[in-house]
């Protein structure tokens, strides 16, 4: 594995003419949890909305600049989107559940992928529990993987679509503001989930909640206006920030 | 004690009669719209009553369209109202698909979204005129349900197609996403998705164009619907009768039709238009149930 899962340079993002994103190089450590915090309106969440390009279905974005993945710009002409999308997945602010049963939940990403021959009873059962357990829902859904997952608890329809991304196996997992529509009880366990599953994959997690960043994250950026002031080991960050800026936004003053 | 900080003062007072009123007139106008319907339907079951059989469902007109039923003009208009929308429900369908989910915003897509409002806008005797020119004469269809019928289809169309972008408009991107997340292409989003969510709203704008295909006479008087056949029509390239057209003909063009036959024949066009719709709805909610897609 690189000793990166995700490196830019000269990152540029363009809505229009706005630049929401001013030529950023960052770089994300794999195998680590990475969290992006900054002011509503920082670029926090366009940047990481860049690592699958999921950004580009709308209108008006243009970027410029690389996002090196696997040692290979995500940007090049020969990018296929849904090769870069399986190896990078993501979780949204809102769990979004497809309107389909757990199971189908599950297993769509293999349906998508995978032809007939692959897909025997067996292999997609065990793709099942594994993806379940490793999100801590086999024990709780197990019994009931028919019920319509838009039925769920919005906490365990933001794990579903964590276990969801899984048997895909992805790199880097991105998640935007994960917990932000969710309890401190449902906050508490997702919090629990992330550090489970780091080590196995990367993540990268953009939230609005210094605290969260603080519980979960091994590295920290903060970014402001486009722009990031400064990226470090979390205790560092939040400890002796180098930059006024951080110093500030971390202490409260502003944001 | 003194007087309640929060008694009503005469300014609020004012404000709450004036909202009462306010509600008032808008609740009564609401209501006001259920009479013409009652009323239309009431006149037609009293004035059409004597004329109502089974022989005036079953059978032919007769005596020169003074007596006898309207059997030959049902079929037709089943045979329009299943040919144009055989036409324009799949062709709006995927126009709308294609607009919502993958047309880009430049000035083409704006020139066909243009196009298809000022569609709608056209007048059914122009839609008419049209079919006439294309479809009769230029193809070589002749007068026949098949042009009839196209001539409807491109009557409808912009409806469906509007409907269709509205009711994709309507299913949540959150959708789209978890979907391109998992590496789906539109195309598997939109089957796997974004159509099963939005099927019914889909439909709905697809069934309430069987009235309007059933009832237009304009569009068919010259392009396939007949006043009077002595056979029921045996494939798509031979004339029709049809209800709309037959109301026309007994109402305002043969002397000496008993009153109650217009009357009966405006019932039986709304009861096959309900009928038809029910069948719609019936195959909607069979969809929306089991999501086979």
């Amino acid at each position: 594995m690189d000793e990166y899962c995700i490196k830019t340079r000269g990152l540029k993002l363009f809505y229009g003419e706005f630049e929401a994103l001013k030529g950023l190089d960052i770089r994300f450590l794999s195998g680590k949890t990475s969290a992006l915090i900054g002011p509503s309106g920082c670029g926090k969440t366009t940047l990481l909305r860049c690592f699958n390009r999921i950004n580009e279905r709308y209108e008006g974005v243009r970027t410029e600049g690389e996002v090196v993945v696997q040692e290979h710009d995500i940007y090049s002409a020969d990018t296929d989107l849904v090769e870069l999308r399986k190896k990078v997945g993501m979780v949204f602010q809102r769990p979004n559940p497809l309107p389909l049963s757990v199971r189908d939940n599950i297993l769509y990403g293999l349906r998508l992928h995978f032809s007939r021959k692959y897909r025997d009873a067996s292999t997609l059962d065990e793709a099942l529990e594994t993806s379940l357990r490793a999100v801590h829902l086999w024990d709780d859904l197990k019994d009931s993987l028919s019920t319509e997952a838009t039925t769920l608890s919005l906490e365990k329809q933001q794990k579903l679509c964590i276990a969801r991304l899984l048997p895909l196996k992805p790199e880097v997992i991105l998640m935007d503001e994960p917990c932000s529509a969710l309890d401190p009880d449902a906050t508490a366990k997702i919090e629990e989930l992330l550090r489970d599953l780091a080590g196995d994959y990367s993540l990268v997690i953009v939230t609005h909640n210094m605290a969260q960043a603080r519980r979960v994250s091994d590295e920290c950026a903060f970014m402001l206006l486009g722009e990031v002031v400064e990226m470090r080991r979390t205790e560092d960050l939040f400890v002796s920030p180098r930059d006024q800026r951080t110093a500030n936004y971390i202490e409260g003053r502003f944001g | 004690m003194n007087a309640s900080p929060f008694a009503t003062s005469a300014r609020t007072a004012t404000n709450r009669r004036v909202e009462s009123v306010g509600k008032t007139v808008l609740a009564g106008v609401t209501a006001l719209l259920i009479l013409p319907l009652t009323a239309i339907l009431g006149l037609l079951v009293i004035r059409g009553a004597p004329a109502l059989s089974m022989e005036f469902l079953l059978e032919a007109p007769t005596a020169g369209m003074t007596a006898g039923g309207v059997f030959p003009a049902i079929v037709g208009t089943l045979w329009l109202v299943g040919v144009s929308l055989a036409v324009s429900a799949p062709v709006g369908i995927m126009a709308g698909i294609y607009l919502n989910e993958y047309a880009k915003a430049n000035w083409l897509t704006r020139m066909v979204n243009l196009a298809i409002v000022n569609l709608a806008g056209v007048p059914s005797i122009v839609h008419a005129l049209f079919g006439v020119g294309v479809f009769v004469l230029f193809l070589g269809l002749g007068t026949s349900i098949l042009s009839a019928s196209l001539t409807l289809a491109i009557m409808t169309l912009p409806v469906i197609i509007a409907s269709t972008k509205e009711a994709l408009a309507a299913v949540p991107m959150a959708f789209r996403e978890a979907c391109w997340t998992l590496g789906a292409t539109r195309w598997q989003t939109i089957r796997h998705v974004v159509l099963p969510n939005s099927i019914s709203g889909i439909l709905t704008g697809v069934i309430l164009q069987v009235s309007r295909a059933a009832g237009e006479t304009a569009p068919i008087m010259f392009t396939g619907a007949a006043f009077y056949l002595p056979f029921l029509p045996q494939s798509v390239q031979d004339q029709c009768m049809a209800l709309s057209m037959h109301l026309f003909t007994v109402s305002t063009q043969v002397p000496n039709v008993p009153e109650a036959i217009p009357y009966a024949t405006a019932l039986v066009l709304l009861s096959v238009v309900l009928l038809v719709n029910m069948f719609a709805i019936a195959f909607r909610t069979y969809l929306r149930r089991n999501r086979k897609w």
